[in-house]
């Protein structure tokens, strides 16, 4: 394994933590022994620091998934399993699956257990990661094993079983792949997140859900108006968006299980909806009194403070990750940036300088960093900037307009819109350091405003 | 011989009598005859009077009401055209800004003119911008165009409660290509009479 280990997360436990966990994983290890976890020690470090630039992406090796029963659905199944597994790793953008064609041994046949597993075939062709997979299934009922080697380590880092019925394998093999991230990287990834977004049903904007992975769309309003800023709660059971399907745009807030919710329709606009992390309040900007400004409203829409008083747009405020801070748009200083204000202490800074016009601000799960649009000479792109030195790095360049950024919940990733091809606003991803920048969703009309939610683990 | 002469006389007297009578009866019947006609023509020319007279007075009476006619058609169709021009003349904006311009003052004060011509007029001001800038900056730009433009109306005398606004933002451009002319179009307040 190259050194990733520089990343010391945890390095603050002292030994008598590290006794304590280790007498807990002990008890735990039993308890889960059927999972074949072998914790100790395992949050020591990370092997792979996401927001890190100048990332490196890790080869990994995936081999086919061995077949125990043999017959054609399983085989069928451990090839579908298989790829849904190697499409995800692909997916997180510091992983790279291997060519099989290179592989020179096959666990499918000698065994996907630790003991039976030539370490040496697989760092011999430079894999430093090794996924194995068994599937066991008899009346469509499913049973999949999985296991991620440290080839160089030739330690076992994962071990899961999962069961469930056939159309579960998706499900299960993301599950299975939260954990290979969380591993790696200390965070649960991407695998268990949704992405909501905005699109065009016969000219009309509503609002619609998928998978991180751009699979699974759903259409969630149908009011055949004007449905925009789609904004997912903490927990992902609640969705805030603004909609004009009442007159003036008004944000509604919706739980997504139990079908009920309530409407925020204060006089004027009701606009930006940005939910709390680990609490169901919102920030939104209203303009009941004349001026837009910026409220802090509970889930039923009554305000509980004003958080802005600026003559000028205030507006899209963005959460930090501990609550205490929001970052939004104002023009207090005659053109558009963006500032940051404590909720606490009331302080406000700016953070943008450079350009006219600064918009669109998103906090990233790490605190540290802030993602903004900025508009140069009609140029319209996509900017991170670290708080602490304030320096601005642009992610997307030459590329169409560039909007809408949004964080993977690791932080890992942005998703964002982009009229690149042919001019139509569509729904792009990239990693959080600019890389690997992709369309997310294939889908006819125009597609804006993604907003990712929280990974559920 | 003197009783026949007697009848003789008698038959006479009786002949002329008749005779008279006869001729009295006649110039009586001749005397009514002519007043008759007399009075026919007098009514028939009376008649006629009244009928030429009628005619006259009714045809009077339709140049008046197609006189009036056509001045309400006149009228409706410049109230028409007004209240066209009223809704299809959009003020335009500078980038990224919600000042009123020279010009757009000038079209808000035609647009007070019809608004005190037509007291029960209610208008709603839609907020437009171009497509640059983010879709939240934008409906929060939108709301000020159009706020800005219902504070001149009130300065000028129009009651609050007869100017709605809304935004939209960049929701609803004019003209969809990427274009400085375009932009320009786009950015505006549209007035609706609801």
């Amino acid at each position: 394994m190259v050194s990733f280990a520089g990343n010391k997360r945890y390095c603050s436990h002292d030994m008598f933590n590290k006794i304590i966990l280790f007498i807990l994983y002990c008890f735990l290890g039993v308890g889960c022994s059927l999972f074949f976890s072998i914790p100790v020690y395992a949050r020591d470090y990370d092997y792979i620091n996401v927001s890190n630039p100048f990332l490196k992406k890790t080869p990994v090796a995936v081999t086919e998934f061995k077949a125990f029963n043999g017959h054609a659905t399983e085989v069928k199944d451990g090839k579908t399993a298989r790829y849904i597994l190697k499409e995800a790793l692909e997916f997180t953008g510091y992983l790279k699956t291997m060519n099989s064609v290179a592989f020179l041994s096959n666990p499918a046949e000698s065994g996907i257990q630790l003991a039976q597993i030539s370490f040496r075939d697989w760092t011999g062709i430079g894999a430093e990661l090794l996924v194995t997979g068994g599937i066991v299934e008899n009346q469509g009922k499913v049973k999949l094993q999985l296991r991620l080697f440290d080839t160089f380590k030739t330690k076992l880092l994962v071990g899961k079983v999962y069961t469930g019925s056939r159309s579960q394998i998706r499900q299960m093999i993301h599950l299975f792949c939260s954990e290979i991230s969380y591993k790696l990287t200390g965070k649960w990834g991407v695998f268990n997140s949704k992405i909501a977004f905005v699109s065009t049903v016969k000219g009309k904007k509503e609002i619609f859900t998928c998978d991180f992975d751009g699979q699974n769309i759903k259409q969630i309003t149908s009011h055949k108006s004007i449905s925009l800023s789609p904004s997912w709660s903490f927990d992902g059971k609640w969705l805030a968006y603004v909609s004009y399907a009442r007159g003036n745009p008004q944000i509604f807030i919706k739980n997504l299980r139990e079908k009920r919710g309530s409407i925020v329709n204060y006089k004027g606009m009701n606009i930006s909806p940005d939910w709390m992390p680990g609490q169901l309040k919102l920030a939104a900007a209203l303009s009941f009194s004349g001026d837009q400004e910026i409220y802090l409203l509970t889930v039923k829409g009554e305000i509980i403070k004003r958080i802005t008083r600026n003559w000028g747009i205030d507006v899209s405020p963005r959460f930090s990750p501990d609550g205490k801070r929001i970052v939004f748009t104002s023009k207090r200083i005659g053109t558009p940036q963006v500032y940051i204000k404590d909720l606490e202490s009331a302080r406000v800074q700016r953070l943008t300088f450079k350009g006219l016009n600064n918009t669109s601000a998103a906090w990233s799960p790490d605190g540290g960093k802030i993602a903004y649009v900025g508009i140069e000479k009609n140029n319209i792109n996509i900017f991170v900037m670290n708080i602490d030195s304030g320096m601005p790095v642009q992610l997307t360049r030459n590329a169409g307009d560039n909007e809408d950024p949004a964080w993977s919940p690791d932080g890992s990733m942005l998703t964002f819109t982009s009229t690149r091809e042919g001019g139509i606003p569509r729904i792009f991803v990239m990693n959080a350091s600019g890389s690997d920048q992709r369309r997310l969703l294939r889908l006819k009309g125009k597609q804006t405003q993604p907003d990712w939610s929280m990974s559920k683990n | 011989m003197k009783k026949r002469v007697w009848i003789n006389l008698v038959m006479v007297v009786l002949v002329a009598g008749l005779f008279f009578t006869v001729s009295c009866a006649k110039k009586t019947v001749v005397s009514d005859a002519t007043t008759i006609e007399d009075q026919a023509k007098a009514e028939a020319a009376a008649a006629a009077k009244a009928q030429a007279q009628a005619e006259a007075e009714r045809i009077a009476q339709q140049n008046l009401e197609d006189q009036i006619a056509s001045e309400k058609a006149l009228k409706a169709a410049k109230a028409i055209a007004a209240k066209k021009r009223f809704e299809n003349q959009d003020i335009h904006f500078e980038y990224d800004s919600s000042e009123l311009s020279s010009m757009a003052k000038m079209v808000l004060k035609e647009k007070v003119a019809w608004l005190k011509a037509n007291y029960s007029a209610v208008v709603t001001i839609e907020g437009h911008c171009d497509e640059r800038g983010t879709t939240e900056y934008n409906l929060a730009l939108g709301e000020r165009r159009a706020s800005i433009a219902k504070s001149y109306l009130i300065n000028l005398g129009i009651a609050a409660s007869r100017l709605n606004t809304i935004s939209y933002g960049e929701e609803q451009p004019k003209d969809s290509d990427k274009t400085e002319s375009a932009y320009r179009k786009n950015r505006r307040d549209h007035f609706a009479i609801d």
